[in-house]
């Protein structure tokens, strides 16, 4: 439960409103990618890699060219421009940050499930059989599947270049060695984090064609409609040629910041001029699509006898798995969250990501920070008990507060209330369940957690939205947000009727549609509600702006007096002159006043610093929160059963109530899996957990009710006030998870998923060295 | 063209007979949705693992990406589409994942709400726990199920107290499908 609804200065900002999207959602009419079909449809198929590493020798698609029904058949050679740089709907040119993009494979496979061959044909069965009689002929590489490994000078090479690194950051600041020696209490452990698949509800799906205009329009599942330029290089088209139309998603976690299906269905309906559709099945989503990078992470951590943080050195290495896509982007927000919320005089941070034959690692909501925050939280626990110091009390004397200075030398502007969410986050637990048994232990941890909202500084990003009145009193928005289901869209609707003083129903909002709606970006980043939000209030605060002149003219008062609510214009303390706003409307656009504005919002920005070394501003804000976690673990068989969950967040200012609670109760339950359960696991880069019940996710039956505490600072950088909180709330509940479980067992385990068979081995491997030390005292006590 | 292998079945949807012609592979959910333009059945992983494809069939729920569709010849297969309030407006089950956003991307909710329908019909007064194992085959990724749960506890008292419970529609005969 939240904060009891308080008054608030807003009419309907910071409201629990059902959301304007969601009664279609109930009716099941909302048209998702893979409900839209077009007359005439082609289906598609993909021809995916059976190597990790291989060198394709021969490709032979003569025998499915010749099938009835088959209409193309596509390989690297058929693709115009089959190598690009993968830009992620910025329009800032990033430099080293943007990798190779490759549509289909040439000359070498580079991880399983990587795409070789497109076919186009009548019904799925014809394509599915067409695949089959595609002959690839391969050389098989050996391959590495280990980032350690790559490292190595002598590693085999996954690409082409002459090195696995994709990129290496560092961040220092003051002496740690100095600080090391100096210190009470050094801790240092290496903690491993594997694999995880966003397990999107909806697959990977699209419909392309060529409209009647000539345009080659995508009707896609897409978090990035801007993916519309690269679409067009990769068809060597003009930029205006190619339009990408995202519906609602059935979820994006990141998943679907990259490409998916667009280029290739763009290939095959351009070549056989009818509309094309594919939807990846979900083997083939876990298969081949990206998934959150495992890392492997050294951690040592100093503090002083007091409880002083002194020093913080952390070591990152990064699976990219066989292509870089946004590993160095999801790097480099490790490398400056590596220390988490906490003031540390002495950080040293050394981050590599590494290119191996597995499969490739991209966007997963928390973009890097979950990875980190899990070795940092754990590092926080046990430093806390090596000093005799409660979890809450060792962090209350290290969280960073407004004006304190991350690693990276860059001092925080916007509020920071991590203490308050710590104590109310722990003090929500309440009272400590009893075991059922006598071999249940009960363990509770916290964490807190710091997560960015926006994108890097680096991208010069910007958003814009399209805000204006029918003549009817309605309102009309356009802007090309995509609603990933978070709330994105109805979000937009919200503000706009608070600022023109009509109802949410009064306003329609047209979204994701590069040919309708003026570009707003990537939902992606935790960058919607900030950016989108910002360019939509802007622009509603022009048109009212507009309006209110107006009025004030007709009704001969100044601006400043006129009120406009409930779509009547009023002069205030005067009940008797007063206006309709269908009046108003009438008066403007008789007149020539425009009832529209097309607004745009900028973020604040930095060049590129061709550097490893990570300096200064790399993130326009954060949000800081706490998550608090209680747990039963049963001895005998290594079941953990989560009994509470409480998320804590400074969400800034709410939006919509229900939304914002909804997306602090999703994260905690995504971290929960992560920390539990979640575990992409692949044998030499072959996947073996392809499906739902191998690739585990939480059920209702594994998650209790989780408790949401929101703080209103008021201070973000979002509209009226908001911080982004999609990615935040779910950063920080994995490590609580496995706290509570340390807390309970006694044993920190440093490698997730905390599974039953991790801690009943640890529990045997703490039982044998307990023996061990009984044993070898046993002499001395004789 | 008709091969020697095709079947042709009758599926009473949501209230409506439909004569089709099926091929003996045919899965029910890609005749609801290919066939019958009925899409509300999602296909999630295409094996029976999430539940986001889940109908109702004689009452039952039932996993349609793995239900072929001869096998529900004569049957009676109720659709989201046709889950409806008294007057043809929001049944207190939808209404109530409106309220308690129990709906986010809204790919999990046609399953979450027949399964939630199910569960009220044959357990007019469920406990939280009692809900959360009935929804557990179907997963949600967004919610973290708190939403849901809300629902189906608000649904469950508002229905106890004499509101309608979710059955399916009467029958009545709109067309006859060719393939």
């Amino acid at each position: 439960m939240t904060d009891a609804d308080k008054p608030t200065k807003y009419r309907l900002i910071g409201l629990a409103l059902p959301r304007h999207d969601a009664l279609d959602k109930v009716y099941g009419q909302t048209k998702y990618a893979d409900d839209f079909t077009m007359p005439g449809t082609l289906h598609a198929k993909v021809l995916r890699s059976r190597y990790a590493a291989a060198r394709i020798v021969s490709i032979d698609t003569s025998a499915a060219e010749r099938m009835p029904g088959v209409h193309a058949v596509l390989t690297a050679r058929d693709v115009p421009r089959n190598e690009t740089t993968s830009k992620f709907g910025q329009t800032h040119s990033a430099g080293g940050f943007e990798g190779l993009y490759r549509v289909l494979a040439d000359k070498k496979v580079r991880y399983m499930g990587e795409a070789v061959a497109l076919v186009a044909a009548e019904t799925p069965e014809t394509a599915a059989q067409a695949l089959r009689a595609i002959d690839v002929v391969y050389e098989p590489q050996p391959g590495v599947f280990d980032p350690v490994e790559a490292l190595k000078p002598d590693a085999y090479r996954v690409g082409e270049e002459d090195t696995n690194v994709v990129c290496s950051y560092k961040v220092r600041k003051g002496d740690v060695d100095a600080a090391f020696a100096r210190a009470d209490v050094v801790v240092e452990n290496e903690y491993r984090v594997p694999f995880g698949d966003h397990v999107y509800l909806e697959p990977e799906s699209g419909t392309a064609w060529i409209d009647e205009d000539g345009v080659l329009t995508i009707r896609a599942s897409t978090q990035v409609i801007e993916h519309f330029r690269d679409v067009a290089d990769i068809l060597r088209l003009p930029h205006n040629k190619v339009r990408v139309i995202a519906p609602m998603l059935g979820g994006g976690f990141g998943g679907k910041e990259d490409i998916t299906v667009e280029a290739y269905l763009a290939l095959l309906a351009y070549r056989t001029k009818r509309p094309v559709k594919l939807t990846y099945t979900r083997e083939e989503s876990i298969l081949s699509h990206s998934k959150r990078h495992p890392y492997v992470m050294r951690y040592k951590t100093a503090a002083t006898a007091d409880g002083k943080l002194v020093a913080m050195e952390c070591e990152l290495i990064s699976d990219a798995g066989g292509y870089p896509f946004l590993s160095p982007w999801v790097l480099l927000y490790s490398t400056v969250m590596a220390t988490g919320p906490y003031k540390i005089p002495n950080v040293k941070v050394d981050a590599h990501a590494v290119l191996t034959n597995n499969t490739f690692t991209s966007a997963y909501r928390g973009f890097g920070a979950p990875q980190v925050c899990f070795a940092y939280e754990s590092q926080m626990d046990a430093v806390a008990a090596q000093l005799g110091l409660t979890p809450l009390a060792f962090r209350m004397k290290n969280y960073l507060h407004t004006g304190d200075e991350l690693g990276t030398g860059y001092a925080l502007e916007s509020a920071v209330l991590t203490d308050e969410t710590a104590e109310r986050a722990l003090a929500a637990l309440g009272e400590p369940t009893k075991p059922r048994s006598p071999w249940e232990k009960i363990g509770r941890g916290i964490a807190s957690g710091m997560q960015s909202y926006g994108r890097l500084v680096y991208l010069h990003d910007s958003s814009r939205s399209f805000v204006g009145f029918e003549l009817d009193g309605t309102v009309v928005v356009r802007c090309g947000v995509q609603d990933i289901g978070g709330g994105q869209t109805s979000s937009i609707a919200q503000i706009t009727a608070e600022v023109l003083g009509v109802s949410m129903q009064d306003v329609t909002v047209y979204f994701g549609d590069t040919a309708l709606t003026p570009l707003a970006g990537t939902t992606t980043a935790t960058r919607m509600l900030y950016m989108s939000g910002n360019a939509t209030l802007k622009a509603a605060r022009a048109v009212r702006d507009a309006l209110v002149t107006k009025a004030a003219e007709m009704l001969d008062a100044s601006p400043d007096r006129i009120a406009m609510a409930d779509k009547t214009f009023r002069v205030v303390g005067d009940k008797d002159h007063s206006l309709s706003l269908i009046e108003v409307l009438e008066a403007c656009a008789s007149d020539g006043i425009p009832l529209s504005n097309l607004a745009q919002f900028n973020a604040p920005a930095r060049e590129v610093k061709e550097s490893a070394n990570v300096e200064g501003q790399i993130h326009p804000d954060y949000t800081f929160g706490t998550h608090a976690a209680e747990v039963a673990v049963d001895t005998v068989t290594g079941q953990v059963t989560v009994l509470k969950l409480v998320a804590a967040f400074d969400v800034g200012q709410a939006i919509n109530r229900l939304s914002a609670e909804g997306q602090l109760e999703g994260g905690t339950a995504c971290g929960a899996g992560y920390a539990l359960l979640e575990d992409v696991k692949m044998d030499r880069g072959r996947t073996v957990t392809c499906a739902l019940d191998t690739y585990l996710v939480p059920t209702a039956a594994d998650l209790p009710d989780v408790t949401t505490i929101m703080i209103e600072s008021g201070g973000g950088m979002g509209p009226f006030g908001a911080k982004g909180i999609g990615e935040p709330s779910s950063t920080s509940s994995a490590p609580a998870v496995t706290n509570a479980v340390a807390d309970a067992i006694g044993i920190r385990l440093t490698r997730l998923p905390v599974s039953p068979e991790r801690i009943l081995t640890a529990l045997k491997e703490g039982q044998a060295k307990r023996d061990d030390a009984v044993s070898r005292r046993v002499p001395e006590l004789a | 063209m008709l091969t020697s292998c095709t079947n042709a079945i009758v599926l009473t949807v949501n209230g409506d007979d439909h004569m089709l012609v099926v091929e003996p592979n045919d899965l029910l959910i890609n005749v609801l949705r290919n066939d019958l333009g009925l899409t509300g059945a999602k296909y999630g992983c295409g094996t029976g693992q999430c539940g986001a494809c889940t109908v109702l069939i004689d009452g039952q729920p039932t996993l349609s990406c793995i239900t072929l569709a001869v096998a529900c010849d004569g049957k009676k297969v109720t659709t989201i589409e046709g889950i409806t309030g008294p007057d043809g407006g929001l049944h207190p089950i939808q209404e109530e994942f409106l309220n308690e956003n129990a709906v986010q991307c809204g790919f999990c909710t046609p399953g979450m709400i027949l399964m939630a329908g199910d569960l009220l019909q044959r357990n007019p007064h469920p406990t939280e726990d009692e809900i959360r194992h009935h929804i557990k085959g179907n997963i949600c990724r967004c919610t973290g199920y708190n939403g849901i749960v809300r629902a189906i506890q608000n649904a469950a008292q508002r229905m106890a107290a004499g509101e309608k419970p979710l059955e399916a529609l009467g029958t009545t005969v709109r067309e006859v499908v060719k393939r």
